[in-house]
């Protein structure tokens, strides 16, 4: 099976029905994609298929229709989006392991919508779970980064 | 200020910093040789033993910091490495940051200090030599653990010492070589600087640093020379790597030819396995192995997924689980515990005369009672338990995130037969832990795999499902209180506590040992408040062991802190008095009531009564020795309650990382609101009826309210942040929808008392 990741194109010897998330963590190697729940609960999976975010551990690898990007292709340490430029700003994780899935869900989020009020920031971001309890500084977090992507 | 001159004492007696000789370079650490002199404190060494359990590496080719406490997200890595930092005249950021291998000379000096039988608000002279005698069976057992919010007050100044140690060493050995006296010398930046300007890399010194006595006289610098503690824009060194997924977490290492696991263990933890479906198992595509563990079956595959897949096909069959079978015997055996003399375990306050006190005000019918209850809780951290292990004939590897190592280390080498000094624990980030990670059955698991499977690498990752079932969590609690109030104040306060004992279930699992005397667990956070009240009373009773059970944060304050203060409102507002007023009057710890006075000015407190269905409360809770006071502002609207706003003041003494202490504390508090309104554990045929979020709902962010914290500096040791933010959440909530609705909620989760937006 084909797809491309981040740019790049890759070959994957996997049955349709494989999440995509598996397919990315054990197939690829590409670890920056969370394995949370399993069920589309806790939003920290998330990717973009055709830039829009997606709960990979939902998605049939099978039923994929378009390149996929995940964190480590939306930007890097050395260069990265205005998202995640906002997240190191506010300072915003803790553990961490929920905020890939933040942060893709919060980029999909500001593609659509680019100057989102705080209910559009609470409906959209409320799918994504974190336990430590981020969410004072995702919410501001989002604002920043929209600030930023108006102004570029 | 006060603290750092008892701190360099307290250096002085119970660690030594040195140095050695490394490849190419130096490393300074604590100083393990044994020395001919009269310390008992290094009495633990064997004859012979010697050098050092490095802090700071400094090769030709980079600085390396040490951060043995572990990181579940509390940002302890970062906090340890600004430490060393501070001193050493680096930033971190240019540095590589590791916690190292585990080792004895890593040994959490504090984390058993709040252990002693004295409230943490008793600053006598009899207190503070207990807490700091604490340190010396920690060391002795050679507990490298982190929890109980103990890193930075072990660490403050054990660390900076390593560092001031290292900077001034490079310093002499720069001054040897160029013929300056050392106190001609500066540092910055990772270089030492000449008179004339001449900057001199730590690189380019490390081997001549090597070399010469490391200068060890040093005085740890002022908090008013400070550069990189104690400032607003000190940043997480894990931001980076968090924000763009190229932090590696436990689950994200790869080893090469590594393959694939999970298991799935008997539900009713500790029950036998009856029987599985091995076949359908081995029939699916990527299995490769169906391997018995202890009380269940693992799947070796090649990929997660499979695994996990195959898992399910296995159909287990469990035997019944070794305690009561569902939740309403459980809370049977709990209600039975409270006030019955044959479970009596502790009791450390009882002033005044409270069965007086109460008898007098049964004549008049003033007796006011209660109870409560609090559920067992899983930590149900976003990252689930995983290990990779790879055992070969005469050596194990583990890469797990875990707050145990070398009681990891210890299991490990029991299990497999490898000698421990063979044992290699890595320890990873954690994706959280809330104390989840205190535990090693997954560690154990994967040990038992990776022995099918001798030389192969195995990556075991247990499904959200295995991890909620499996979670050892927060003992179920019950309270029953009784009070009196006269003349608009509060004058009796009885309470009375009933769990199962965790400490003995958790050190038992770990070790086999059995923990003798009392559980102090069973009270902490409501017997060591720092109130006055005439006749106080504050009693444990020790229920049947029943579900395994673990240190969930903030541990006996998560339940004791709920119980204390909601008694404590009930009993002001029946007293007819301001809450917040009402407790400063009590408040017998000055520290603890500056605290309440502040979290009333930010929150510009005037009652709890704001009108049109709004309501606020206040709670308190002193707990890891930190004074924490949260007011909470409801709104009781159509759809639910509302939370609002949320105000939270603490004092840690001294402040070292402010961003990341404001981080702490409200997650602290949304942690505890998560709980406080949606979660608990219900168990039916011994297994936890929650299998998933689902089912198990944490706080969303369209839940979440407004938070502003204001963190003083009075107390007089510095304290650790991770846990105290916690404890006051419930009993704030539950106390402003008091306010805001009349309804007084005596049992978490709240939802089911009152709906929520």
């Amino acid at each position: 099976m084909k797809l491309t990741v981040d740019g790049t194109s890759y070959e994957a010897d996997v049955p349709a029905d494989m999440p995509l998330l598996w397919v990315l963590r054990d197939e690829l190697g590409i670890t920056g994609p969370k394995y949370g729940c399993g069920i589309a609960q806790c939003g920290a999976c998330t990717v973009h298929v055709n830039g829009l975010a997606v709960r990979s551990c939902q998605l049939p690898v099978g039923s994929l229709n378009g390149d996929v990007t995940t964190i480590q292709g939306l930007g890097s340490p050395e260069a990265m989006h205005a998202v995640q430029e906002a997240w190191v700003e506010h300072q915003v994780a803790q553990c961490g392991y929920c905020q890939s899935g933040q942060i893709m869900q919060a980029a999909s989020l500001l593609t659509l919508n680019s100057d989102p009020d705080d209910e559009q920031i609470n409906t959209v971001m409320s799918g994504n779970l974190c336990r430590c309890g981020t969410y004072p500084r995702i919410r501001a977090a989002v604002k920043t980064a929209a600030l930023k992507l108006n102004r570029a | 200020m006060g603290v750092l001159k008892t701190a360099g004492t307290i250096t002085r007696r119970t660690f030594l910093i040195g140095s050695a000789a490394i490849a190419g370079g130096v490393a300074f650490g604590t100083y393990l040789a044994k020395k001919p002199i009269d310390n008992p404190l290094l009495d633990d060494l064997e004859e012979g033993e010697a050098g050092i359990t490095p802090f700071v590496k400094i090769g030709p080719n980079g600085i390396t910091l040490i951060t043995p406490r572990a990181d579940k997200g509390q940002g302890a890595y970062s906090m340890q490495a600004n430490l060393i930092a501070e001193e050493l005249d680096i930033d971190p950021a240019t540095a590589t940051i590791t916690p190292g291998m585990p080792g004895p000379a890593y040994y959490n000096g504090a984390v058993m200090s709040e252990g002693v039988p004295f409230p943490a608000y008793d600053e006598s002279k009899l207190a503070e030599t207990a807490r700091n005698f604490m340190a010396v069976p920690a060391k002795l057992l050679q507990i490298q653990m982190t929890g109980g919010s103990s890193t930075v007050p072990d660490l403050f100044d054990r660390l900076r010492s390593a560092g001031a140690v290292a900077r001034e060493t490079l310093k002499e050995a720069a001054a040897r070589q160029y013929g300056i006296p050392r106190a001609e010398l500066r540092t910055e930046d990772g270089q030492v600087i000449l008179p004339d300007g001449t900057t001199i890399n730590y690189t380019a010194l490390a081997a001549a640093a090597a070399a010469i006595e490391p200068v060890t006289d040093v005085t740890l610098r002022d908090p008013s020379a400070w550069t990189r503690l104690g400032k607003r824009d000190l940043p997480r060194t894990d931001m980076v790597a968090k924000c763009t997924g190229t932090e590696v977490y436990g689950i994200d290492v790869q080893i090469d030819d590594m393959v694939y696991a999970s298991v799935c263990a008997n539900p009713g933890i500790g029950g036998d396995v009856l029987g599985y479906d091995e076949a359908a198992a081995l029939s699916m595509r990527g299995v490769q192995q169906v391997v018995p563990v202890k009380h269940g079956v693992g799947v070796i595959a090649s990929n997660t997924w499979y695994a996990f897949e195959a898992i399910k096909a296995l159909n287990c069959q469990w035997g019944p689980g070794p305690y009561p079978k569902n939740s309403a015997a459980i809370w049977e055996a709990l209600d039975a515990a409270v006030d019955n003399e044959d479970h009596y375990d502790h009791r450390q306050r009882n002033e005044g005369d409270i069965e007086g006190a109460l008898a007098d005000a049964q004549t008049e019918g003033g007796v006011l009672e209660a109870s409560y209850r609090v559920p067992y809780l899983a930590h149900a951290p976003m990252e689930p338990m995983n290990a990779i292990v790879r055992i070969n004939d005469d050596s194990v590897e583990i890469w797990t995130g875990t707050q145990i190592p070398l009681f990891v280390r210890d299991k490990a080498a029991q299990i497999s037969g490898v000698d421990r000094s063979r044992v290699l624990v890595y320890a990873q980030p954690m994706g959280g832990s809330f104390g989840h990670k205190l535990e090693m059955t997954h560690v154990e698991q994967a040990v038992e795999l990776a022995l099918a499977v001798k030389g192969t690498p195995v990556k075991m990752t247990w499904s959200r499902e295995e991890d909620m079932t499996h979670d050892y969590p927060r003992p179920a609690g019950v309270a029953r209180a009784r009070g009196t109030v006269d003349n608009g104040q509060v004058t009796g306060f009885d309470l009375s506590v009933g769990q199962s004992a965790m400490a003995p279930s958790w050190f038992g699992r770990l070790t086999g040992m059995t923990v003798p005397g009392p559980d102090a667990t069973i009270t902490t956070g409501s017997w060591d408040q720092p109130f006055a009240i005439p006749h106080y009373r504050v009693t444990g009773y020790r229920a049947p062991d029943m579900v395994p059970v673990s240190s969930w944060r903030s541990v006996g304050a998560s339940g004791n802190g709920f119980f204390h203060d909601t008694w404590l409102d009930e009993l002001i507002h029946a007293a007819g008095a301001d809450p917040l007023e009402e407790r400063i009057r009590l408040c017998s710890h000055d520290t603890s009531r500056k605290v309440l006075e502040a979290v009333g000015a930010l929150a510009d407190w005037s009652g709890p009564s704001v009108g049109d269905g709004r309501g606020r409360g206040v709670a308190f809770c002193l707990s890891f020795g930190v004074p924490t006071a949260q007011i909470i502002d409801v709104t009781h609207t159509g759809d639910g309650i509302r939370v609002d706003k949320a105000f939270i003041v603490a004092d840690v003494g001294t402040v070292l990382d402010p961003t990341n202490i404001e981080a702490q504390l409200f997650g602290g508090l949304i942690y505890g609101l998560s709980h406080a309104i949606n979660s608990e554990l219900t168990y039916e045929n011994y297994a936890p009826q929650q299998t998933n979020y689902h089912a198990y709902e944490g706080l969303r962010l369209y839940q979440t309210p407004d938070v502003t914290v204001k963190v003083l500096e009075n107390g007089h040791r510095i304290r650790g942040i991770g846990e105290p933010g916690l404890p006051p959440a419930a009993p704030a909530l539950g106390n402003a929808i008091f306010a805001a609705t009349g309804q007084r909620i005596r049992e978490m989760p709240f939802y089911k008392h009152i709906d929520f937006i």
